[in-house]
């Protein structure tokens, strides 16, 4: 048996926030709170304190699923600049980051389109002018798995997806001869994120945040993050954590800042709480398909308002918000938009 | 061509869901992506295979889904669900053996079922940028029997030469696939386009004709392919839906959203 490991193949990918893992160790060792602090803060003093121009980012949630979305209109309104994005079903948020022309980077498990909804416009433009560039391509399984590696603090995972295709051509992963099996086998790099954002449903003032639904990602991926935003439809009292300490999917001790965001997820869907904005997530897939649409849409929604209270009475306040909890309350119909949609 | 042109009383999406929804066995595992194939399962779960396990990528295990969803990951994923779990859960129970069939669709395909989703045209400069995997790298490579479902077969969807290959299907032909390093003993199982249902040939592992559609002629399927399909020396009629399977879709589907008009 060979003494060491044989490489057998490596993508050519850019490689994105890998790190040491005794360097991200002491990182952590002396930046990370392990005391109960209260991290309560404004969405607008969380990015500015924890988004910076070039950061390596990664957003909870999928596709339209629970998607921070006031922290990202609120990157758009401080215009940072240069950032690499985590396109691990990145759907809205990264459109939205894009098309205000934030990004410069996209490691790509699934980005530039919207599901069912069709491609995005404002994506699609911004790679295929080169305006922003695919550094990797990646899975959605095997992007997890890089968090899942940087969550563990070790520096890859060995996995059995990418390889045959260009897709691993074009990743970051690496394959090498298991040693046991003889077999070869893929490993995908460690990410550590420089920032993660999340939202959910209750959280208490040091960080400890629950979710109800699927998970998606979000346990390892916010493990994996050296910063963490978390913010939440209400704060809750820690003795409501307490009670109930299963469902906490994010520790404090890995939150950097907690921000309370009623319809914090909006347009995106937030389980059991209010629907999909059909309307509104059409308006920005119309306005988009132009450079001018897209600047129409961000006067409108970021520019033009102080915050994301004041967003939320421009998108029909108080009347849009109650449909869209009634739709997912499976107590009026989404039907309608849908339809709508179908017929164009 | 389109199904309106043979002036059936079922469309298109139909007749695609019914071939797809019977090819899933009772007590088996499928992956699902919304629309099309999410519709088939659950015609399946209606008809012959009630205990078929319905799995999401986001998470959602064994929903009873209630309306359409829109996403793989919105709440009718994990409506009813056994659990509302992880990508990491679902994802390694993947690769661990435990699903059996997952359906993709593509923008284009070659002769031995790669997918490309990623680029049309150059990867450094695209002519146009498509989303990219998403899950189906993942589940071309683990999951025992895919299933593909492409309504617009023609030779740019059926291509000799794919500019990115973005998810596994024989790769280059039999053995490949545990040659590079992939799971073994599993890989593309049938492919459903707008004309007719195909396999892939044991030796080779290049498509396969199995069926053809109502009202399709051979020379259809093969002018709709730029590389050579095997055709075998007699060839079925893919069984229409039946006038049960059409009243079922209705009620999946009322707003007829998936399956059309």
């Amino acid at each position: 048996m060979a003494r060491y490991v044989e490489l057998l193949a490596e993508g050519q990918g850019e490689l994105l926030g890998w790190r040491d893992p005794d360097e991200n160790r002491a990182w952590v060792r002396d930046n990370k709170p392990r005391g109960l602090l209260d991290k309560r803060m404004s969405v607008r003093e969380a990015v500015e304190r924890f988004v910076h121009d070039g950061d390596y980012l990664a957003v909870g949630g999928f596709g339209h699923i629970r998607v921070p979305m006031a922290l990202i209109y609120e990157i758009v309104r401080q215009r940072r600049r240069g950032l690499a994005i985590a396109g691990k079903t990145a759907v809205h948020d990264i459109d939205i980051l894009i098309g205000a022309g934030c990004v410069s980077k996209v490691e790509c498990a699934y980005a530039f389109g919207h599901e069912l909804r069709g491609l995005s416009p404002a994506g699609r433009r911004a790679v295929e002018s080169g305006q922003v560039k695919v550094v990797a391509e990646i899975s959605n399984g095997g992007y997890q798995w890089r968090f899942l590696a940087g969550m563990m603090g070790i520096p890859f995972i060995p996995v059995r997806n990418l390889v045959g295709t260009d897709t691993f051509e074009k990743s970051s992963a690496k394959q090498i001869r298991d040693p046991w099996s003889g077999k070869p086998v893929t490993l995908v790099p460690a990410a550590y994120p420089d920032v993660a954002l999340f939202h959910v449903p209750r959280c208490d003032r040091f960080g400890n945040a629950q979710m109800d639904g699927i998970l998606v990602e979000d346990f390892e991926l916010a493990r994996a993050a050296r910063r963490v935003i978390v913010t939440t439809e209400e704060i809750v009292d820690e003795e409501v954590i307490r009670q109930d300490p299963r469902q906490t999917v994010i520790p404090f001790y890995v939150v950097d800042a907690v921000c309370e965001v009623p319809f914090g997820a909006h347009p995106t869907l937030m389980p059991y709480r209010y629907s999909f904005d059909e309307e509104h997530i059409q308006e920005w897939l119309s306005l988009s398909r132009s450079e001018a649409g897209t600047q129409e849409y961000f006067a409108k929604y970021v520019y033009g308002v102080p915050d994301f209270a004041a967003y939320l009475e421009r998108i029909g306040g108080r009347r849009t918000l109650e449909r869209l909890q009634q739709v997912e309350r499976l107590r009026a119909p989404a039907g309608a938009s849908r339809r709508s949609r179908r017929r164009k | 061509m389109t199904t309106e042109m043979r002036a059936t009383d079922y469309t298109l999406a139909e007749l695609l869901i019914c071939v797809a929804s019977r090819l899933l066995e009772d007590n088996r595992a499928v992956f699902v992506g919304t629309g099309l194939p999410m519709v088939a399962a659950m015609l399946a779960q209606r008809t012959h295979a009630p205990n078929i396990l319905i799995i999401f990528e986001a998470g959602g295990v064994g929903p009873q889904v209630p309306v359409l969803p829109v996403s793989v990951g919105d709440s009718p994923t994990f409506y009813r669900a056994v659990a509302a779990s992880s990508m990491h859960d679902v994802m390694s129970a993947a690769q661990a053996g435990y699903i059996d069939y997952a359906f993709l669709g593509a923008a284009a395909m070659d002769a031995y079922g790669n997918l490309n989703t990623t680029v049309i045209g150059d990867w450094e400069q695209p002519k146009v940028r498509l989303p990219g995997s998403g899950g189906a790298n993942d589940l071309g490579s683990f999951c025992w029997r895919t299933l593909y479902v492409m309504r617009n077969q023609s030779r740019r969807t059926f291509v000799k030469r794919l500019d990115f290959v973005t998810t596994p299907g024989w790769l280059g032909g039999a053995g490949q696939r545990e040659q590079a390093g992939l799971p073994a003993g599993c890989g593309p199982y049938r492919v459903i386009t707008q004309l007719g249902v195909y396999g892939f040939d044991e030796e080779t592992k290049r498509l396969t004709l199995l069926s053809l559609h109502p009202g399709v002629t051979v020379a259809e399927v093969q002018e709709n392919s730029e590389f050579e399909i095997l055709i075998p020396p007699a060839i079925p009629t893919t069984a229409p839906p039946t006038a049960e399977e059409r009243r079922i879709l209705q009620e999946i589907d009322p707003d007829r959203m998936v399956i059309g008009r």
